[in-house]
């Protein structure tokens, strides 16, 4: 392990190609990890520099000033000013965006003023030009009192020359831009320097906040005032390094937003857009995850030949690899996901996704960026979730975390086929839509509407310390760049795996142990009687070995829990049997099948046909009648499609709210309201 | 030739009107949108309206900045009048 030699941090405006310059730098070589007590991601990374030494880089969340306005902007400041936090830089290298010159500007003039070593990174100098827009950096480099690169991150432009700076040594010039003194109080108490202003501002206050400090006034003010002072100071200043040698009327963006904004086919390319992102995540994935299941079940059996029979063997079989392929599986759908989502945001198209859908989402205090998660919560809430990265508003972000598990997922889908055909008999039809299909049409519609209303009462109870604004930078339309769609695809897969899959795996083995332990003494018997059986009528084995597996499901762990929860249950219609597909849907919604398929002893757990046909000829034993009548199901579909039963989900909202208060809360009050429709629909039907 | 300024607020402008930031009647917002460079004496239009009527979105030099109608509301500009 080579020493650290220098730490550097990269600060700049949100879209002005500040992590497109940290992974060039760094590549493969970056992590994410936390900062304390808060979701903010902390994006760190390794580079060798030109003579080989190893320079540390933080990557900051994306600031316009040093006044932070939300808890991301908060997160890059106190990196910069906490001398004792792993990241805090010995240089800083800000980034700017050279097409909006006035604004890097701003946040540089504050950055070194403060006191910092810097490298000033023009970045996107090719859209500059192509503007007229000539910027001198020698007299650039002469005001700031920095050294200036230019740069074109998309296409690796001035990184060998940016490499050379970073290995000179440290220059602290102390440039002072801003000769003004800020008053804090009524009668001039206080008179504060620029970063004084800075460093008593962080302490006491922030933006964000709603708290009314009677000091925070005066603070806001003297705020204001530098901002207005400062870009008066650069609008005087910038013409003396940069000069426009031609007028350029053309504007890409302009021409592009005419259309993608317009209200007919702005709404139009939008829909196809959604139509698309559904598409990829429900449709494209499928192969890819049909073959990781099928390498599995294969691994498993093979597993399963060549390993002695025991306890060991089970735990490996059905409780490890189970839980892995169950985590592996999810691949397709979050890289797929994201993929997509960096390309919508890389294009600049994320911000008009926003933009168009504001007005619609805000009443329910969901965010125009809600949408794209909402709509892949259709195909499965765990890539959804981890989509929700790109509300930056705390409250709408965890608004959107909590009721996307609302919308219809695709493992819901094989539970409520199997329900709604013990209900309706093959080709009915109301006009010309088939009965079933209309039936599965209005859970989705349920599920979407379910999403929207328990978002408008959250609204209402979550506190949030930040204020809602939609204030937010259009950015011009670029390229997508496939190296950045390929980092964010890979982190997203490495995040899940290690951050949630922890979390799955121990639910997994839980609900293995669960559903194939029981009192031993129980089991034994259970095991030895229909061995007995199998000997005496080895032409029945395969038959007799279901219904042993049947009868051990129900002595075991699981089958006690489900009896013992039937007095919850009953009142929805629900017996003992659901209970314990209730418990083992857990793993997964779509369980259900394959737990009814063991307690049916229908040995083939895709023969859908033969456990719907064991279903519907089930008898209560004490009234002879049917169980699975039409409020029976209804109450079950309901119950599926309310109840937060999914170890998955739970386990991705605890790494992306990095709370357990959150998914408790979900669990609790989803389990709450399933409970409460389900029993007002069975006794409505019935 | 003489033309009189009038005063009103951003959120009534219709795309491409123009007009010059006076002030802003909320603290919070003008700290958030002067940062992004927004400060009283720039021109600011307004580029488009979402098709649902809100949010809008306007241009600052070489930025295009979308904000809500009810924010919009707290900045008072002067615009020309004919």
């Amino acid at each position: 392990m080579k020493e650290v030699s220098k730490k550097i941090a990269l600060i700049g405006n949100p879209n002005c190609g500040k992590s497109t310059l940290f992974n060039i730098l760094t590549g493969l070589q970056q992590q994410v990890g936390n900062y304390p007590g808060v979701t903010v991601d902390r994006k760190t990374g390794k580079f060798s520099s030109t003579a080989g030494k190893e320079i540390f880089i933080t990557d900051l969340p994306g600031t316009y000033s040093l006044f932070p306005k939300s808890i991301d902007e908060q997160i890059a400041l106190q990196v910069l000013l906490d001398k004792n936090d792993i990241s805090h830089p010995d240089l800083v290298l800000i980034v700017a965006d050279a097409s909006n010159l006035k604004r890097s500007l701003y946040l540089a003039t504050q950055v070194i003023e403060l006191g910092f070593s810097a490298i000033f990174v023009l970045n996107m100098t090719d859209i500059s030009e192509s503007k007229g827009i000539e910027i001198n950096t020698t007299a650039l480099s002469e005001y700031l009192g920095c050294e200036v690169v230019k740069m074109n991150a998309r296409k690796a432009e001035g990184i060998e020359e940016l490499k050379n700076l970073i290995e000179k040594p440290l220059n602290n010039a102390l440039k002072k831009f801003l000769n003004h003194e800020f008053v804090i109080g009524e009668k001039n108490e206080d008179k504060f320097s620029f970063s004084e202003l800075v460093l008593n501002f962080e302490k006491k206050f922030n933006f964000y906040s709603n708290d009314k400090v009677s000091q925070n006034e005066y603070f806001k003010k003297a705020i204001s005032e530098e901002s207005i002072l400062r870009y008066r100071l650069l609008t005087d200043a910038i013409p003396k390094f940069v000069s426009k040698i031609k007028i350029d009327t053309s504007d890409t963006t302009k021409k592009i937003d005419h259309v993608l904004l317009h209200p007919v086919w702005g709404s139009l390319v939008f829909l196809a857009v959604l139509l698309f992102v559904f598409q990829v995540v429900f449709s494209f994935s499928e192969y890819p995850m049909q073959l990781i299941e099928s390498l599995f079940s294969k691994a498993t059996s093979l597993f399963k030949d060549y390993f002695p029979d025991g306890i060991l063997k089970d735990l490996f079989a059905d409780g490890i690899i189970a839980g892995i392929s169950g985590i592996v599986v999810f691949i397709p759908q979050i890289a797929l996901l994201f993929a997509f989502i960096s390309i919508l945001e890389d294009t600049g198209y994320m911000a008009r996704v926003g933009f168009l859908t504001d007005r619609i989402m805000k009443p329910f205090g969901l965010n125009g960026r809600s949408v794209i998660p909402l709509v892949s919560g259709v195909a499965c809430a765990v890539p959804a979730i981890m989509g929700t990265r790109t509300i930056a508003n705390y409250k709408e972000r965890i608004l959107t975390v909590f009721v996307t598990p609302l919308m219809s997922c695709s493992a819901r889908l094989p539970v409520y086929t199997l329900l709604s055909s013990l209900m309706i008999p093959e080709n009915k039809y109301i006009f010309i839509f088939n009965e079933r299909a209309l039936l599965l049409v209005m859970f989705y519609l349920i599920g979407f509407v379910a999403a929207l209303l328990v978002a408008l009462v959250l609204k209402f109870i979550v506190k949030s310390k930040e204020k809602s604004y939609f204030i937010m930078e259009m950015p011009s339309y670029k390229m997508p760049r496939w190296n950045n769609v390929f980092l964010t695809m890979f982190e997203k897969v490495k995040v899940f795996l290690f951050d949630a899959g922890k979390v799955i795996i121990a639910i997994s083995i839980i609900l293995w142990w669960l559903s194939s332990f029981g009192p031993p003494q129980q089991m034994m018997k259970i095991e030895s009687e229909y061995e007995t059986k199998m000997a005496l009528q080895p032409q029945h084995q395969d038959s007799l070995m279901s219904i042993m597996n049947s009868k051990k499901l129900e002595s075991s762990y699981a089958g006690i829990a489900g009896k013992f929860i039937e007095p919850v249950i009953s009142p929805l219609g629900f017996d003992w049997k659901m209970g314990i597909a209730l418990i083992t849907s857990f793993a997964a919604r779509e369980v259900f099948v394959g737990t009814m398929a063991t307690i049916y002893s229908v040995s083939d757990m895709e023969d859908v046909r033969s456990i719907r046909q064991k279903m519907a000829d089930e008898k209560n034993r004490d009234t002879g009648e049917k169980v699975y009548t039409t409020a029976t199901c209804l109450s079950l579909m309901f119950f599926y499609a309310f109840a937060l039963q999914c170890m998955s989900t739970v386990a991705v909202v605890y790494r992306e709210t990095k709370s357990k208060i959150w998914p408790f809360l979900q669990f609790i009050s989803f389990g709450a309201l399933a409970w409460i429709i389900s029993f007002a629909v069975y006794h409505l039907v019935k | 030739m003489k033309f009189q300024l009038k005063e009103t607020t951003l959120n009534i402008l219709k795309p491409g009107d123009k007009g010059k930031i006076k002030s802003f009647n909320d603290i919070d917002l003008s700290a958030k949108l002067q940062e992004l460079g927004c400060v009283p004496g720039e021109w600011i239009s307004v580029e488009k309206i979402a098709p649902l009527g809100d949010p809008m979105m306007i241009k600052i030099e070489n930025s295009f900045i979308s904000l809500r109608k009810k924010e919009a509301e707290e900045i008072v500009i002067s615009i020309k009048e004919d």
